[in-house]
């Protein structure tokens, strides 16, 4: 390709796919960036090596489906970059100017317009003992089962709230593995709490398409004798080197303690907000959904002109929403390609239904208490092993602190993950220390590089490959 | 701590070394993923504490997955696919310069 792509999609999932599909299809020059070896995001990570097969099978439809999305992109026709990393963005004159690796050398490219569909993450859940090995994510979980075909060898303690939940306990036991028990975060009484959204959300096909999946999970859990343990919080996870038991406050204030050697926690899932943060796009604050997420138009534009983020890494509205907003940003992309008004988006009846049930399922699935007030010996700045109660010492001396003074006097947010997996924790953690709002306190500045780059990669930085 | 899927075990596999030892891959998982089914189920130990860390997110937010692949330390093994004759060893601490 010579000269600026123009379009650059960072993220080749549900979003980033289709976005990068209609782009080409409409004849602009595109080139995908994916950090994975295979097109699918997380929802159909490793689809294409895996539907026909027996994890395909107990992944489920939804999970098939995705095969059909992986081909049309690869039939469009794009520039791929599979297992490539993206470590910086530079605006320059025509666009930006990205800065990647692959196979131990970094290179750049420069594209008029980027489109960020890099998705969610999980919402960092804390607690006494969570670094410990054999405590880990449900989502890494069902990655195990999509890249590796593979599930837990021993019985394996669920706990956390969220439609995630439900489907991976079924999927663990449909792929012969072993559930020890669910020990569930979402506050009793949340459901008759929230009715008006429930309400809302069931009236309408999909919503009830969802309650009765959910409901059916359930029933099929009872049926092999899970046991569903409310939970008001995960007191600790203990061991030597690893976890060997767990001990929790039940709902009823009771404490229990289990012998455990694998758990899995979730609590919902997040914008993955790590790069339009790095470029200084604006982020709102969503009490609904718990966290921050880009400004963005209604076609998905942030407020750094040409900079597009659609899926997931917008708002979390799952694979269908990721799918009709990321179209929605490439249209916008294409006609100022062209030099066209779009004027304002059509409205699109799939995505206000999708929308509608996002107030049922925020209040439904929102964090638990439990999760938002971990006590002062739980580490949050996992690198940098910084706890609750340093955080909290800081952050009550006196002044607004913010990030980035706590960064500077802590060195939380320091390490590799730069504060990928403790800022929205920190940003809790001062807002309640401090009580102030959620969207004054804002997150961290992030400096490239996005990544960690080699002095040996840097040396190989001079254009295009 | 992971086992096949039933009925999928069988699948031609990748070799690699582990700590020096050979381990068996299935083809198009991670390293971090081959890490979690050997025992002690670490990547590395934590360059402060000394306390040992295994892949927590395994998609490349958590960054505790470090390993040193093929020469390279402080790679995110979670985002690393398995290749035959990969040589993987686990991290002890701080890095050290060489």
């Amino acid at each position: 390709m010579s000269g600026p792509a123009d379009l650059a999609v960072i993220g080749a999932g549900p979003a980033g796919m289709r976005a990068a599909a209609v782009a080409r299809a409409a004849g602009l020059d595109v080139v995908v960036i994916d950090e994975q070896p295979a097109p699918g995001g997380q929802i159909w990570r490793a689809v294409e090596a895996r539907a026909a097969g027996p994890a395909g099978r107990v992944l489920g439809g939804a999970y098939r489906a995705g095969r059909a999305a992986v081909a049309a992109f690869r039939a469009a026709g794009c520039d791929y970059r599979p297992e490539t990393q993206l470590w910086a963005i530079e605006p320059q004159e025509a666009g930006f100017r990205l800065f990647l690796k692959a196979g131990g050398r970094a290179f750049s490219l420069p594209a008029r317009q980027v489109l960020l569909a890099t998705g969610a993450q999980e919402r960092p859940t804390p607690f006494p003992g969570w670094t410990l090995p054999g405590v880990m994510t449900v989502g890494a979980g069902q990655i195990l089962l999509k890249t590796s075909a593979a599930v837990p060898d021993r019985p394996v303690w669920i706990a956390g709230s969220g439609p995630l939940v439900l489907l991976y306990m079924v999927q663990v036991l449909a792929g012969g593995g072993r559930v020890a028990g669910w020990l569930d975060t979402a506050p009793g009484g949340r459901l008759w709490q929230n009715r008006r959204a429930l309400a809302a959300g069931a009236a309408s096909a999909q919503g009830l398409a969802m309650l009765a999946k959910g409901a059916a999970w359930q029933a099929r859990l009872w049926r092999a004798g899970v046991r569903r343990l409310p939970v008001a919080r995960l007191l600790a996870a203990e061991g030597a080197g690893r976890l060997e038991r767990l001990s929790v406050e039940r709902a009823d204030g009771q404490r229990e303690r289990f012998d455990a050697q694998l758990l899995m926690v979730h609590e919902g899932v997040i914008p993955a907000v790590h790069i339009p943060l790095s470029l200084g796009c604006a982020l709102d604050w969503d009490a609904a959904g718990q966290y921050y997420r880009p400004r963005l138009d209604p076609w998905g534009e942030t407020s750094v002109p040409g900079l597009f983020v659609a899926g997931d890494g917008a708002r979390i509205l799952g694979a269908e929403a990721a799918a009709i907003t990321g179209e929605r940003a490439a249209r916008r992309i294409v006609a100022r390609a062209r030099g066209d008004d779009p004027g304002r988006p059509e409205p699109d009846r799939r995505l206000a239904r999708l929308m509608a049930l996002r107030p049922f399922l925020d209040a439904a699935y929102a964090p638990s208490p439990g999760a938002l007030t971990p006590p002062d010996e739980t580490v949050i700045c996992r690198c940098e092993e910084i706890t609750a109660g340093q955080i909290r010492a800081v952050a009550r001396a006196g002044g607004p602190v913010g990030p980035n003074q706590l960064k500077a006097l802590t060195r939380c947010g320091m390490g590799p993950c730069q504060g990928r997996q403790c800022g929205p924790l920190v940003t809790n953690l001062l807002a309640m220390a401090q009580g102030r709002p959620h969207a004054e306190v804002g997150l961290q500045r992030i400096r490239p590089p996005l990544k960690p780059v080699t002095l040996g990669e840097l040396a190989a930085l001079d254009g295009d490959p | 701590m992971f086992k096949p899927i039933a009925g999928s075990a069988g699948e031609a596999g990748v070799t690699l070394t582990l700590d020096g030892l050979p381990v068996r891959a299935t083809p198009g998982e991670s390293v971090a993923a081959v890490l979690l089914r050997h025992a002690p189920y670490r990547a590395r130990t934590s360059t402060l504490s000394g306390e040992p860390r295994a892949p927590y997110c395994l998609m490349g937010v958590c960054f505790d997955c470090l390993v040193e692949i093929d020469g390279d330390a402080s790679v995110q093994s979670c985002l690393v696919t398995v290749r035959e004759g990969m040589t993987v060893a686990r991290q002890d601490g701080r890095r050290r310069a060489r």
